[in-house]
């Protein structure tokens, strides 16, 4: 028997072990009469533990087991932009030409098209030194992305010769004086991060138009943030949001073990909604993973991995890029599945004892950093948290939280009122603000910090006065109290609440964030004012000016009219002093 | 398929037989054993290996010894499946139980059943009227949409489903559904009820039956549901037909599932159910829904009862986290006489928005049910209150909304078991007549606009 050449000896479900082939770890094999793809997972004595990425049943014990000496890989170039990939970077519309509309098994597809013809144009000439992360030329990928060729990691020298050009992605478009030719694809084996010169904090927000998270829980480019929530309190509804509207340039939407038709919701609707940074349809700068719940698991484990370094390749052209998944607990029982099946040691909640470290290692891929080629490029990172019951105290939910920086924590009984997104302001929080404080005084408003801290703080008020209320009934208090909850109703209704389906309220910029915090602050102090002087609180809520401030936020044109409503609303507020 | 017939069974655990020296089998293969009285069962492979090969028998092991004969059969399990299934009832292996003929196959579908592309699926946005105004306002149903009904034992959720099944159509065209009905471990008093009511509606002509009962081998749960899928997909997506899936009671189903992993001593998951209940569930539920370039349709109303009432049980929960959405039952309003008692507050449809609307249903259904949402959830959290501090501490706002929960709960939730409200007049208009009750001022969630259309008395003479 050659060391290249095995046979099957067990099959378990997804994991099958194969006698007389001596790979290495993580090498990419095929099994079977119909060379399923499967990775090496354990060396165990003579036998060789494979996790398959495809249905195995059928499969019998003594079919070949072939090494194909690669470990798993992503082809990165040209042509990533808009597709739709399966867990091991399969395009799920190939798949579809030549399977139908069910996946069946036994198909390779190469990530990329090796065949389209790409506008090449080189932006180094003969004699130049280049060295790894270099941009050597520019392909127009999509209508807004230009998709920077890089010299692949490992490699450099000075140019030979370049050329611009139409040319497939496998071509030679550049050669190096030792020899080296530079195709506009390279590989990269996902379970390796891609490397990078050195990481910087972040100091820029991730805007994202969502009220509650820009601004009191800010996430930055280069961070990490856990979405943990019970089902239907708005994990997939709130990672969509920001796969549309954060300010990112490139977003890679994971989804992972979920939903079939999530899937098909982001693809009939991205390409006709309007990037409000670029004016152009969403489409062109998204990639997209989709392994579903009812995919197979090995794939599904694979899959974040193949997405963040999709991710980390568009950094390393100097992009921000924003990456999620949905859900990192879907992830994370593939590998309690699969570990269950190598009959290893269970930790906790039967998931492996390594699941912390590995989630500690996907979430460390994100960063700010200064590039190969010294430029500034990022990956943020979103990770959904499903906790069984939605109790958190789960393993992981408590292995994401101890590495995230940003929490927000969707509730099920805010979703029970239908008080979305279901965000609780009280138990989430960002590490942010303090990093981030500077860059909102110089670009939003110079008491930008202050505004937030006094939003937060009537929110906390409230929920202090609520176990009052609780108790003897919100009339018992006294009325600086009861307007201090009306404001905070303010709040929550007119600014933490967002209705992400509706086509206005759906994406806030900062300014107008900023502009409605301060007219709810403006709110309390007439009201103070009115009711120091005599006005009855039940008038002053009620003033017809302040319903219109409340419902104009549904209406195009806001940014523009909220001034005049604030100052109408402070007009009526009183006047309702002087009619008493 | 007359392969060998091996007697070398080593060992018996529960559901599972071991055997070893045998020629290589495949992972997923059927099997059939010969006892020594000349009875047969059936099992499939759930483990093979040069050394060992373990087989999940699916009427449970009883009489099984180390003589019994094990034969392979060399294939993984598939349904005859035909146009001829209307109209049948089979067994929860899927043989006439009905005393007719055997299906004459037109193909032999694997019930393992494959993943849909999720670049092939079609998203579902076809409106399906159910006539029950809880439903049809708050969480309304599309076709292609998998709704599980979340219950709890002793409460009407069989007749809900019923109704949904009789009631169930589109609002502007003539399209039928055939019903897929599958049983697993329920009663066969609760399965008369069913095939009463179907029979008595005409329903029956129309609907396939799947049916393993309470004194049914247990692990043949296991595969009931996968026959029950995989002729809804041949339906569906051969013969353009829409179908309707109800299945009963995942529950049942989940308890075989913790069975056979307890059996192979596999590491439990949380409460001793198997790590992958969440991907076998997946595997079910996911066959439902619409795809590119097919006429026909797979809406699934799977229904479970909650263990304890107890919606973050892991069936419940893992089945809600697949799901898109859930209608749950709510012991409190059946006890205080509500037919049908469903709790709109935990319930939720997540296809909803793409159903509803301007030319599906109405411009203002949204804001409705929204409000209707949030209204009767500040007033049934004032209930709590009330009872702590009386009416007296409540201003008029609370008054307002305290006083719509009950009526909210007694007009709009309460219907006749046979009641078909339609969307407009039944449903819609009934909801604005009660938010009438509260001042519009108090009713923020609404658009003005719905309110000068649609509002009782502020509506505007047309
Ligand atoms: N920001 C939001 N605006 C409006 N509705 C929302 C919002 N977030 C969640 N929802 C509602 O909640 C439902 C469940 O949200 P989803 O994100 O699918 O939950 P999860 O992924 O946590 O199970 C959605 O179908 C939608 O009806
Ligand atoms: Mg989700």
């Amino acid at each position: 028997m050659s060391e290249e050449n095995g046979v099957i000896y067990r099959i378990s479900g997804p994991v099958v072990t194969a006698i007389g082939i001596a790979p290495r770890m993580y090498e990419v094999v095929r099994v079977g009469n119909e060379g399923l793809m499967g990775e090496v997972i354990e060396l165990h004595g003579d036998q060789s533990v494979i996790q398959v990425y495809e249905e195995t049943s059928g499969i019998k014990p003594g079919e070949p087991v072939v090494r194909t000496g690669q470990t798993l890989s992503v082809q990165l170039g040209p042509g990533l932009l808009t597709q739709i990939y399966d867990g091991i970077q399969r395009p799920l519309p190939k798949l579809e030409e030549t399977m139908g509309v069910f996946i069946t098994r036994g198909v390779d597809a190469d990530g990329l098209d090796l065949e389209k013809k790409w506008d090449f144009n080189a932006n180094v000439k003969a004699g130049d030194e280049v060295s790894a992360g270099h941009v050597i030329g520019i392909v127009q990928e999509t209508e807004t992305i230009e998709h920077r060729v890089m010299i692949p990691p490992g490699k450099g020298g000075v140019v030979k010769k370049i050329d611009s050009g139409s040319f497939n992605i496998t071509e030679t478009v550049c050669k190096l004086e030792d020899g080296t030719e530079i195709a506009m694809m390279q590989e990269w084996p996902v379970r390796h991060p891609r490397p990078f010169i050195q990481k910087y904090a972040p100091d820029v927000p991730l805007m994202t138009g969502q009220r509650i998270l820009d601004f009191l829980f800010p996430l930055a480019k280069g961070g990490t943030a856990g979405i943990p929530g019970p089902f239907g309190s708005g994990k997939t509804v709130t990672q969509q949001q920001l796969a549309k509207w954060s300010d990112a340039q490139i977003v890679v939407y994971i989804g992972c073990g979920e939903r079939g038709n999530e899937m098909t919701e982001v693809l009939d609707e991205f390409p006709h909604l309007i990037d409000p940074n670029t004016n152009k349809p969403l489409m062109n700068r998204t990639v997209m993973i989709a392994n579903t719940s009812n995919m197979p698991v090995a794939a599904r484990e694979a899959s974040v991995y193949t997405g963040v370094t999709i991710a980390e390749y568009f950094r390393d052209m100097g992009y921000n890029v924003a990456l999620m998944a949905d859900s990192t607990s879907r992830w994370a029982e593939a590998m309690r599945e699969i570990s269950s099946r190598l009959e290893e040691m269970p930790g906790e909640e039967g998931y492996p004892a390594y699941l912390s470290s590995r989630l500690a290692e996907f979430y460390e891929r994100a960063g700010r950093v200064q590039t190969l080629a010294g430029d500034d490029g990022s990956v943020s990172v979103i990770g959904a948290v499903s906790p069984p019951g939605g109790d958190i105290s789960e393993p992981v939910s408590q292995g994401t939280l101890r590495i995230v920086k940003v929490f927000w924590g969707l509730d099920a009984g805010l979703a029970r009122q239908r008080h979305f997104p279901a965000i609780n302001w009280l138990s989430s929080y960002s590490l942010y603000p303090q990093a981030l404080d500077q860059w909102y005084r110089d670009n939003i408003a110079s008491d930008f910090p202050e505004v937030r801290t006094e939003i937060s703080t009537l929110l906390q008020v409230e929920a202090e006065l609520q176990e009052i209320v609780q108790l003897v009934g919100s009339d018992a208090l006294p009325i600086d109290q009861q307007l201090t909850l009306e404001v905070a109703r303010m709040i929550r209704e007119f600014f933490l609440q967002q209705n992400a389906f509706h086509d206005v309220d759906t994406y806030s910029d900062l300014k107008l964030q900023y502009d409605m915090a301060r007219a709810i602050l403006s709110f309390q102090e007439e009201a103070k004012k009115a009711i120091a002087g005599g006005a009855q609180l039940e008038d002053v809520v009620n003033v017809p000016a302040r319903t219109d401030l409340m419902r104009g936020r549904f209406e195009k044109g806001y940014n523009d009219k909220i001034g005049e409503l604030v100052s109408e609303m402070g007009k009526q507020i009183s006047s309702s002093m002087e009619a008493n | 398929m007359s392969g060998k017939e091996y007697r070398t069974i080593t060992d018996v655990k529960g559901p599972l037989v071991f055997l070893n020296k045998t020629e290589p089998v495949s992972f997923g293969e059927i099997v059939q054993l010969r006892l020594s009285d000349g009875s047969m069962k059936n099992g499939q492979v759930l483990d093979t290996s040069d050394d060992q090969v373990i087989v999940q028998v699916f009427e449970g092991t009883a009489s099984v010894d180390r003589q019994t004969g094990v034969k392979f059969l060399g294939d993984v399990f598939k349904l005859p499946v035909s146009k001829d299934l209307i109209g049948r009832i089979l067994d929860g292996a899927g043989r006439p139980r009905d005393g007719g003929p055997e299906i004459v196959a037109d193909d032999m579908a694997d019930i393992i059943g494959a993943a849909i592309n999720p670049y092939s699926r079609q998203s579902p946005e076809s409106f399906i009227q159910t006539g029950i105004s809880a439903i049809d306002a708050c969480t309304s149903l599309v076709r292609g949409q998998k709704l599980p009904i979340f219950s709890a034992s002793g409460l009407p959720h069989n007749d809900i489903a019923l109704q949904i099944a009789r009631q169930a159509k589109l609002v502007d065209s003539d399209d039928d559904f055939v019903v897929v009905f599958c049983a697993m471990g329920i009663t066969a008093e609760e399965y008369n009820f069913f095939v009463h009511d179907l029979e008595r509606t005409g329903a029956l002509e129309n609907a396939a039956l799947f049916v393993n009962l309470a004194d049914d081998p247990a692990v043949e749960r296991l595969i009931t549901p996968r026959l029950a899928l995989t002729a809804a997909e041949y339906l569906a997506f051969e013969h353009d037909y829409h179908v309707l899936v109800i299945y009963t009671d995942m529950t049942n189903y989940c308890e075989s599932l913790r069975q056979i992993g307890a059996a192979r001593e596999e590491v439990p998951g949380r409460r001793g159910y198997p790590g992958y209940m969440y991907t076998d569930l997946a595997m079910l539920y996911e066959r439902a829904g619409l795809v590119k370039g097919k006429k026909g349709s797979i809406t699934q109303f799977p229904i479970l009862t909650m263990p304890g009432d107890d919606i973050t049980h892991p069936i419940p929960d893992l089945s809600g986290y697949i799901t898109e959405g859930q209608i749950v039952i709510s012991r409190e309003l059946h006890q205080k006489g509500i037919y049908p008692p469903i709790n709109v507050l935990p319930s939720l449809s997540r296809l909803m928005n793409a159903g509803i609307g301007p030319g599906k249903t109405r411009e203002d259904h949204k804001s409705v049910s929204d409000q209707l949402y949030a209204a009767y959830a500040q007033g049934r959290e004032l209930r709590g209150l009330v009872a702590i501090v009386g009416e007296d501490a409540l201003n008029e706002r609370d008054l307002q909304l305290l006083k719509f929960s009950d009526i909210f709960e007694d007009q709009f939730l309460r219907q006749g078991r046979d009641e078909d409200r339609t969307i407009h007049e039944g449903t819609l208009d009934l909801a604005w007549k009660l938010l009438a009750n509260i001042d519009t001022k108090y009713l923020v969630r609404l658009d003005q606009k719905w309110i000068d259309k649609y509002h009782p008395t502020d509506k505007k003479e047309e």
